[in-house]
């Protein structure tokens, strides 16, 4: 059930970044252990907004971050993506939309170990290019040094503390300027220290660069410092509204200073 | 492509020890085609040249005489008449039974028809490398109160050694037939009991002979060839065996001794001789060595698919070591084709060092062994030599082996649902 407030997601006057409508998804579909993940979504977020998606486990999120994402296919229902709708595009154009329009900030890091922190934030370059090109390094510089991680450039990940590889994968998920970034838990495995340097990361590309961002999280502390929060319960939206008191920079000021 | 090459690179650099242990895998198959195809290719070309001994590649020799019997009823030309119905036919019709017996015609010594003719034709062809007119027949040789039969050849020193490598085989004196000269084998002119600057005497059935001296001994390899042969100048063997002006065979020397049949085919239908080539005339050593290509083959295949094998199964096991990565970037924007590349090319470098590695290794091998090997006289029975061509296709063909044996684990790779391979 949702709450029946309007969207906040919904910018005046340009076409919203994600756009689900009637979203639902089944896994083994047509088996007997069918399961029914997600259903009668309706979700909007435009340019600049930051959401988190909260909910017990079991709620959903991952399946709809992963259809967000493009990751996944929806079983029914439709999402549009900047106003073009996916559901019949090709893996190829699903890949280049990925690659275009969306970031991604995981878990586990997940940074690649054979490429240095500083190659890591390059990728999506070379992804697009086909080359390291001068270009590609001076912006993966710069998003490092916002990191605060100028001198990690050629480590290795191995050789970074999780916070540090954390900080690398958000530069990373920045690199070709994404409308919307989405994060798994991005501070899911760290530490209290690290985790509110990452987050205040997220915030600051937020408001520095105007990129989307969608996290999910399990952390009710973090979840109150975004400007929207969209709560799952059993595959179906049951909150979806500005985060109280007084949403926007209420909501951005609270992180700036350190907890506790 | 660059993005693949990078990735690829990185992904094998990064596997370490197992890269390294697949590629040393490679490298040691690899090494060991190279140099089993190397070595047969040179120990075959030795046997050959060894048994054949002055057997030329292809020899032109005057067709057959035939018996051609004349018959009653047939007009006047040979008969063809077939035993049975013919026989009866006649018979019935009242005529004389006729019983012949025709016999072979025993071959005597008879020169090549037009042989000048014969040789400007043979100069026009391609594959002709030496050409080497010569006269051969029976003789007998005489010291003192032994006497030898053997063959009496009439060559020109020059063409002859460009065909048989003569030159190569004396082991005294010098390979000059002037008149007056001989060369005789190392067995009969030990059985003679006579060296380098001694008499003998050469007679035929044509001829009551002279003396020659000995100017050159020779070895072939093989003590009959030894005692079979004696050669002298083209003019003397034609006086000797009362030819003169003509001879009896042309010896040709193709550019590859394996292409001596067809070459020898393309002769037959131009030059109204018997053409024949090495192949057709030594049956049995030319099964052996094919018998022997077949098993190399059999090997070297067995070889490239224990390389194949064992490169597929490495990149499989880097496909499930890497599904995560593969998911990550699946999900920043890389697109299946591009997974599918990045295994491909790394199926490709390992086939490209691999390759490189193995060519040095075989070269390696090829030198170790060639001083080790050794044919009954002591010399080498084959060369190490470095042989680019048998190297560019080894390393073609490995590449392209490499690339085939990471398509099974590169379809995985591309395969993998980003999502799922993240959770890895």
């Amino acid at each position: 059930m949702k709450t029946g407030q309007a969207s906040p997601g919904q910018p005046a006057g340009g076409v919203p970044i994600v756009a689900l409508s009637g979203v639902g998804k089944r896994f083994n579909e047509g088996l007997p252990n069918e399961a029914r993940v997600l259903r009668g979504i309706d979700l909007t977020v435009g340019a600049g907004e930051f959401a988190s998606l909260i909910g017990p486990s079991g709620s959903g999120k991952s399946t709809l971050l992963n259809l967000l994402g493009l990751l996944d296919r929806p079983s029914e229902g439709e999402y549009r993506l900047k106003g073009v709708p996916t559901g019949t595009a090709s893996d190829d154009e699903r890949t280049r939309a990925r690659l275009d329009t969306l970031g991604f900030v995981f878990q586990f890091h997940h940074l690649l170990p054979e490429f240095s922190a500083l190659e890591n934030v390059m990728l999506p370059g070379l992804m697009r290019d086909g080359a390291f090109t001068p270009a590609i390094r001076a912006n993966a510089r710069e998003l490092l040094s916002a990191v605060g991680l100028s001198d990690a450039a050629d480590k290795r990940p191995g050789e970074l503390s999780g916070g540090m590889q954390q900080r690398v994968a958000i530069a990373r998920a920045l690199a070709l300027a994404p409308d919307l970034v989405l994060a798994d838990e991005p501070t899911g495995n760290l530490d209290t220290h690290s985790a509110d340097e990452a987050f205040a990361l997220l915030r600051r590309f937020n408001r520095e660069r105007g990129c989307a961002f969608i996290v999910v999280t399990h952390d009710p502390r973090l979840a109150a410092r975004c400007d929207r929060v969209i709560e799952l319960r059993d595959g179906m939206i049951e909150r979806d509204g500005p985060v109280a008191p007084t949403p926007g920079t209420a909501g951005a000021d609270a992180w700036t200073k350190p907890a506790k | 492509m660059r993005f693949e090459w990078i990735v690829a690179w990185r992904f094998l650099r990064e596997g370490g020890l197992q890269t390294a242990l697949i590629i040393v895998g490679a490298a040691l198959g690899i090494a060991f085609i190279v140099f089993i195809t190397g070595f047969l290719g040179d120990l075959q070309r030795d046997i050959v040249q060894r048994t054949l001994g002055v057997q030329p590649h292809v020899t032109i020799k005057p067709l057959e005489e035939v018996a051609r019997p004349l018959r009653p009823g047939s007009a006047g030309g040979p008969a063809a008449t077939s035993p049975g119905g013919s026989l009866q036919a006649d018979a019935q019709a009242a005529a004389p039974v006729v019983l012949s017996d025709v016999q072979p015609r025993g071959q005597r010594l008879r020169s090549i028809d037009q042989w000048q003719a014969t040789v400007a034709r043979l100069r026009e062809n391609a594959d002709v490398r030496a050409i080497s007119p010569l006269v051969s027949g029976p003789g007998l040789v005489t010291r003192g109160a032994s006497n030898k039969s053997l063959s009496i050849i009439g060559i020109v020193a020059q063409p002859y050694a460009a065909v048989t490598r003569l030159d190569r085989k004396l082991v005294a004196g010098t390979l000059q037939v002037d008149p007056g000269d001989v060369l005789l084998g190392r067995d009969l002119a030990e059985d003679l009991g006579v060296g380098v600057g001694d008499t003998v005497r050469l007679s035929t059935p044509t001829s009551a002979g002279d003396t020659y001296r000995v100017r050159g001994i020779f070895d072939l390899g093989a003590k009959n060839l030894n005692q079979l042969y004696a050669f002298v100048g083209l003019a003397t063997a034609q006086a000797l065996h009362a030819l003169p002006g003509g001879v009896t065979s042309i010896e040709i020397t193709v550019d590859d001794l394996w292409n001596a049949q067809r070459v020898a085919d393309e002769l037959s239908r131009t030059i109204p001789h018997l053409v024949e080539s090495w192949i057709r005339t030594n049956q049995q050593l030319m099964v052996a060595l094919s018998n022997q290509t077949l098993m190399t083959r059999m090997i070297r295949f067995t070889f490239g698919l224990v390389v194949a094998i064992g490169v597929a199964s490495v990149l499989m096991v880097a496909v499930v070591q890497k599904t995560r990565e593969i998911g990550i970037l699946r999900a920043m924007g890389t697109s299946r084709g591009r997974v599918l590349r990045v295994f491909l090319v790394q199926g490709a470098i390992i086939g490209l060092i691999g390759a490189l590695l193995g060519c040095a290794i075989g070269y390696a091998l090829a030198q170790f062994m060639s001083g080790i090997l050794t044919s009954a006289d002591g010399s080498r029975l084959f060369s190490a030599h470095l042989d680019f061509p048998l190297y560019a296709y080894t390393t073609l063909g490995a590449v392209v082996l490499g690339v085939i044996s990471a398509a099974l684990p590169a379809r995985r790779a591309a395969r993998l649902d980003p999502a799922q391979a993240i959770r890895m």
